[in-house]
């Protein structure tokens, strides 16, 4: 018999805005028992991190919890005063969210802080609470614990300081701890480590966790049991092997199908749930998902759907519960439309055998020199970019991966021309962008155009979405106002938005509109390439993109050829589907095996081969291959020699001592590629 | 200056978010959040059904115009309004009114020294017998003027010098900011003793020596605000497709700036009307007979403990309620500026 740890019971939660409440979790019922891991998944704004938030009584100012109970060690939180909910927080439940940067006390040590609960809650003495946290520091996995005590959190990398969150929250032993989308700000090999971490401390600690998460990957490795939360309920709960044998609710179902996946077929479409999450401040009637719903019938418009016990400890809220039979994937996009994209995939790919090569990167160092003193002399230089040849072809998505600081994006803006190379070479259809006179290289700009990473902060707040999608028009001087607001119309036609975003500021939108706007936008001026940052793209427009993303399963659903860098460098380079189905760099394997897949049993099956370690500093690179402090592999050469890029197949390079397949000579190299020594980058 | 960004997890307005997003038709995006595999992925599938809109959408879809929408929105705000009336209320009361309202200002008229109001003295006489009604007028023009003149004069000219050493940065921006600095550690009032005893002050002089003290925290804040600005991904976006460094100042740096810029320039007045009075309070401003509310508050000041109250309150009230209405009016401006916050 299992002890229960946590038991809510018809929680509902309203937020009492202005225009009226918001009931942000209505009827949420579910319990968590000593040792388990709970995940609470769904979309944003299903109430997921306000069940976490209301468990923790820690709502902001305006939500209040209006029903229901929630029994933690045998007593209701809901009744307690502040000053009793203050003793159990830190003692019997505490909370890791998601930036560990905003999360943490820039101004006071990392040791203070995981001292701070044992001071607070224990009236420990401070020697005695500073060797507590010595502990705690080492528990959590922090290399070289007695040094870092008095580091201040910006002198840690996001990792670290997100092990350093989890270590004050588990300072004062509590029984149950609740993170709040804990890994999404972190690259996914440190993902896969932090996740690791918390499933060792809740085995040795016997600490039950929920674990709140958009991410179906990292839900079906990690947990025991399922919510799913959709508009405020739990329309779906079942243990997590289970759930990903059979969803039974259709909105679990295209959840799933919504989310591109490494396995899955990459030219096929991917489904998207059409509208919106209801809006949550208005009466409901039915079931929520019923307007999303394929299934919905007239029953699911009217009635509520009851929540019905199943067999196999799982229930779900549904009138007509998807099938048991799993069928095949993409099963919800039509046919027809899967058949439309693989002739359409089939003839780019014939397109792209022989076509020209329109970028052409050779050669390229971008290296930031670090300024110190009062004369500003460069005394040391951030190495971000350290001679990486690649081409990409008219027509071809190239996409680049690497962990945040590999210097990928620095490339998206040297091959756009907003920054100028230490050294080396772009080429755009021949000719060096950089080398054009001011007023030509103006013109040109609108050959090339950047994506940006937060479509948000592209986009001037004080300006309409009309005026943003005309000012590149207008800035080149091409068509009269007529003509110009006559293409900010197609434009708006061709993203899929209205013609009244035209009068909307940027704030009114979605994050997924702005993106769209974003697209638009890059599209005014019909470039030759766009480069995206980490911006995922379904339709091509028939140009040429350079797709820079940290996400392996979307690049590999985007792009013809990938390009993986490591911390300056490329390491490998091939057709798609070839690096990741034969990856010869240890990294690029490393770096696929970190992607969480929404498969219980291969997630759990790869336990622990992940990359370990964090990214070393880019001011002073690890000689000879710059992954080798990381490498499983690693061998004494590997610190002595570069590794120079050998070829693997047609089109597929790497850079590796001991790659994890036999190079051949007789195939071509990928275009571009420079093979042999690596040319030392001479200065400008 | 306030940023609204992305909710975060939780927020509460994220909740409420689905209203302002049901804005927009044709939006059909299922967004797990913070995926960023998830985000936009919908584009294609989206494209497909709204390609109609595309060939259909042949007319002009220009916006309503900005002027019309910045006069709504600050009409939406009824005490930046009476804050308006007010100012035109002052205009109207300080150079239509003695047209109306005929007084001598300029003879000295001993008979009738600090009468209190009556019929023929509304708001009584000065100690030099001036009708203190028609007083009222005659100073509030100095003071609007200065007031107005100075706001104007130096927020344009911070404005202008604070974007340039912001924008241009480097060796431009040290010389330009190291100015400031020393002027900055010059007392104002050493500015005005000094040209007292060099020129006789008028007006004109006036304003320009506030002024030439007022600019410079104006050009500080507009400095500091433009360095932001200038990092933004959206003004690196403008020279992405190829916009002229002024292009970039005119359209994405300057209206960027305006919500701090607007409220700093209403503070400006409010202090230039409050330093024109305290540069007449110690008699250093033009002689007499000119005079300004902030002269009378001082001649006021001088005769409370005889009782002659009108002297002191109703150029007292006119200062206060002049310079709260600035301050709403501010208000009013900075709500049109700050589009984010506006409903609609």
């Amino acid at each position: 018999m299992t002890e229960r740890v946590l038991e809510v019971e018809h929680l509902v939660t309203e937020f009492r805005l202005r225009s009226g409440p918001v009931r942000a979790v209505d009827d949420v019922s579910f319990h968590v028992d000593a040792g388990e891991c709970v995940g609470l998944v769904g979309e944003s704004g299903c109430g997921k991190s306000t069940t976490g938030l209301s468990i923790m009584r820690l709502l902001p100012q305006v939500g209040h919890i209006v029903g229901g109970r929630i029994v933690l060690g045998g007593r209701d939180l809901v009744g307690l005063s502040e000053e009793e909910m203050r003793r159990v927080r830190g003692r019997e439940v505490a909370m890791v969210f998601q930036d560990p940067m905003t999360s943490l006390n820039p101004t006071m040590t990392i040791g203070r802080q995981v001292a701070e609960p044992l001071r607070i809650h224990e009236r420990m003495p401070k020697e005695q609470a500073r060797e507590r946290a010595l502990e705690l520091l080492r528990l959590v996995g922090i290399p070289n614990p007695a040094e870092r005590l008095d580091d201040y959190p910006h002198q840690l990398s996001g990792g670290l300081r997100q092990r350093v969150v989890i270590a004050t929250a588990l300072a004062a032993q509590p029984k149950l701890l609740i993170a709040d989308e804990p890994t999404t700000a972190l690259d996914v090999t440190i993902q896969a480590q932090i996740l690791d971490l918390l499933d060792e401390l809740r085995e040795s600690l016997g600490m039950a966790l929920v674990l709140i998460t958009h991410d179906m990957g990292v839900i079906a490795g990690r947990t025991d049991r399922v919510m799913v939360m959709y508009a405020g309920k739990i329309v779906e709960g079942a243990p997590t092997v289970e759930l990903f044998r059979h969803m039974r609710h259709p909105y679990a179902e295209a959840l799933l199908e919504s989310i591109p996946q490494l396995d899955q077929d990459a030219d096929a479409p991917l489904y998207s749930i059409p509208g919106h999450p209801p809006d949550l401040s208005e009466p409901q009637v039915g079931c929520r998902f019923a307007p999303r719903c394929r299934y919905a019938t007239q029953e699911c418009s009217t009635t509520e759907p009851p929540v019905v016990e199943e067999e196999g400890n799982r229930f779900v809220a549904c009138y007509h519960p998807v099938g048991e039979s799993q069928g095949s994937r993409r099963h919800m996009v039509d046919q027809e439309q899967t058949l439309r994209w693989h002739a359409a995939a089939t003839a780019r790919r014939a397109a792209l055998e022989g076509a020209p090569l329109l970028v052409e990167v050779e050669h390229l160092v971008k290296e930031f020199p670090i300024r110190r003193g009062i004369l500003q002399r460069a005394k040391d230089s951030v190495k971000a970019v350290s001679d990486v040849s690649f081409a990409i072809r008219q027509g071809e998505t190239f996409g680049l991966a690497g962990e945040s600081g590999c210097g990928k994006s620095t490339i998206g803006r040297l091959v756009v021309a907003l920054d100028r190379p230490t050294s080396g070479r772009i080429r755009l259809g021949g000719q060096e962008l950089l080398r054009l006179g001011s007023a030509e290289l103006r013109r040109r700009r609108r050959d090339v155009q950047l994506m940006f990473q937060d479509p948000y902060a592209s986009l001037d707040p004080r300006m309409r979405v009309g005026s943003i999608l005309r000012e590149p028009l207008l800035v080149q001087g091409i068509g009269d106002r007529r003509a110009q607001w006559q293409a900010v119309a197609r434009l708006l036609g061709e993203v899929g938005l209205s013609r009244k975003a035209t009068g909307l500021y940027p704030h009114e939108f979605s994050g997924g509109q702005r993106q769209r706007i974003g697209l638009a936008r890059a599209l005014t001026l019909e470039p030759r390439l766009v480069v995206a940052d980490e911006q995922a793209l379904q339709e091509r427009h028939g140009l040429t993109y350079l797709v820079i993303s940290h996400d392996l399963a979307v690049l590999r659903y985007l792009s013809d050829t990938i390009g993986v860098m490591y911390l300056g460098k490329l390491v490998e380079v091939g057709p798609a589907g070839r690096v990741y189905d034969a990856p010869a760099h240890p990294y690029t394997r490393g770096l696929i095996g970190s992607i969480p897949i929404p498969d219980p049993s291969r997630e759990r099956s790869k336990r622990g081969g992940g990359i370990r370690g964090e990214l070393p500093s880019p001011v002073h690179p690890p000689s000879g291959c710059r992954f080798r402090t990381r490498c499983p592999l690693a061998e004494p050469i590997c610190a002595e020699q570069e590794p120079p890029m050998q070829v693997f197949g047609p089109g597929h390079a790497a850079a590796c001592h001991f790659p994890l397949q036999t190079p051949t000579t007789d195939a071509p190299a990928p275009p571009g590629v420079v093979l042999g020594q690596p040319r030392e980058p001479e200065p400008v | 200056m306030t940023t609204t960004g992305e909710p975060r997890q939780g927020d509460p307005t994220e909740a409420a978010g689905p209203a302002t997003r049901a804005m927009v038709e044709g939006d059909s995006q299922s967004e797990p959040s913070g995926a960023p595999g998830g985000n936009g992925t919908a584009i294609g599938g989206e494209l497909l059904r709204d390609e109609h809109l595309a060939t259909r959408d042949a007319e002009v879809v220009e916006p309503t115009s900005w002027l019309r929408l910045a006069a709504t929105t600050f009409a939406e705000n009824r005490l930046a309004l009476v804050g308006l009336g007010v100012i035109v209320f002052m205009v109207l009361f300080s150079f239509v009114g003695p047209l109306i309202y005929h007084t001598n200002q300029v003879a000295t008229n001993l008979i009738d020294e600090n009468l209190s109001p009556s019929a023929a003295h509304l708001l009584g006489t000065s100690p030099e017998g001036r009708d203190e009604l028609g007083r009222l007028m005659v100073g509030g023009q100095s003071t609007i003027e200065v007031g107005l003149g100075v706001g104007l004069l130096s927020t344009l000219f911070g404005l202008v010098y604070g974007a340039l050493a912001g924008y241009v940065g480097g060796v431009v921006d040290a010389v330009l900011m190291r100015i400031v600095d020393a002027m900055l550690s010059i007392p104002y009032l050493f500015f005005v003793v000094l040209l007292a005893a060099l020129i006789r002050p008028n007006l004109l002089v006036v304003i320009l020596v506030l002024s030439a003290v007022s600019w410079l925290s104006t050009a500080r804040l507009v400095r500091g605000e433009t360095l932001s600005l200038r990092e933004r991904d959206y003004v690196v976006a403008a020279k992405g497709f190829g916009s002229r460094a002024r292009e970039i100042v005119r359209r994405h740096v300057t209206p960027n700036l305006l919500g701090v810029v607007v409220v700093n320039g209403t503070l400006t007045v409010a202090n230039a009307i409050l330093a024109f009075a305290s540069i007449t309070y110690l008699g250093l401003g033009p002689p007499p007979p000119a005079t300004s509310w902030g002269n009378m508050l001082s001649t006021g000041i001088n005769n409370l403990f005889d009782g002659y109250w009108w002297q002191l309150w109703p150029a007292a009230f006119l200062i206060v309620v002049t310079v709260l209405a600035i301050n709403v009016i501010g208000d009013g401006l900075a709500d049109v500026v700050e589009v984010r916050l506006q409903k609609r």
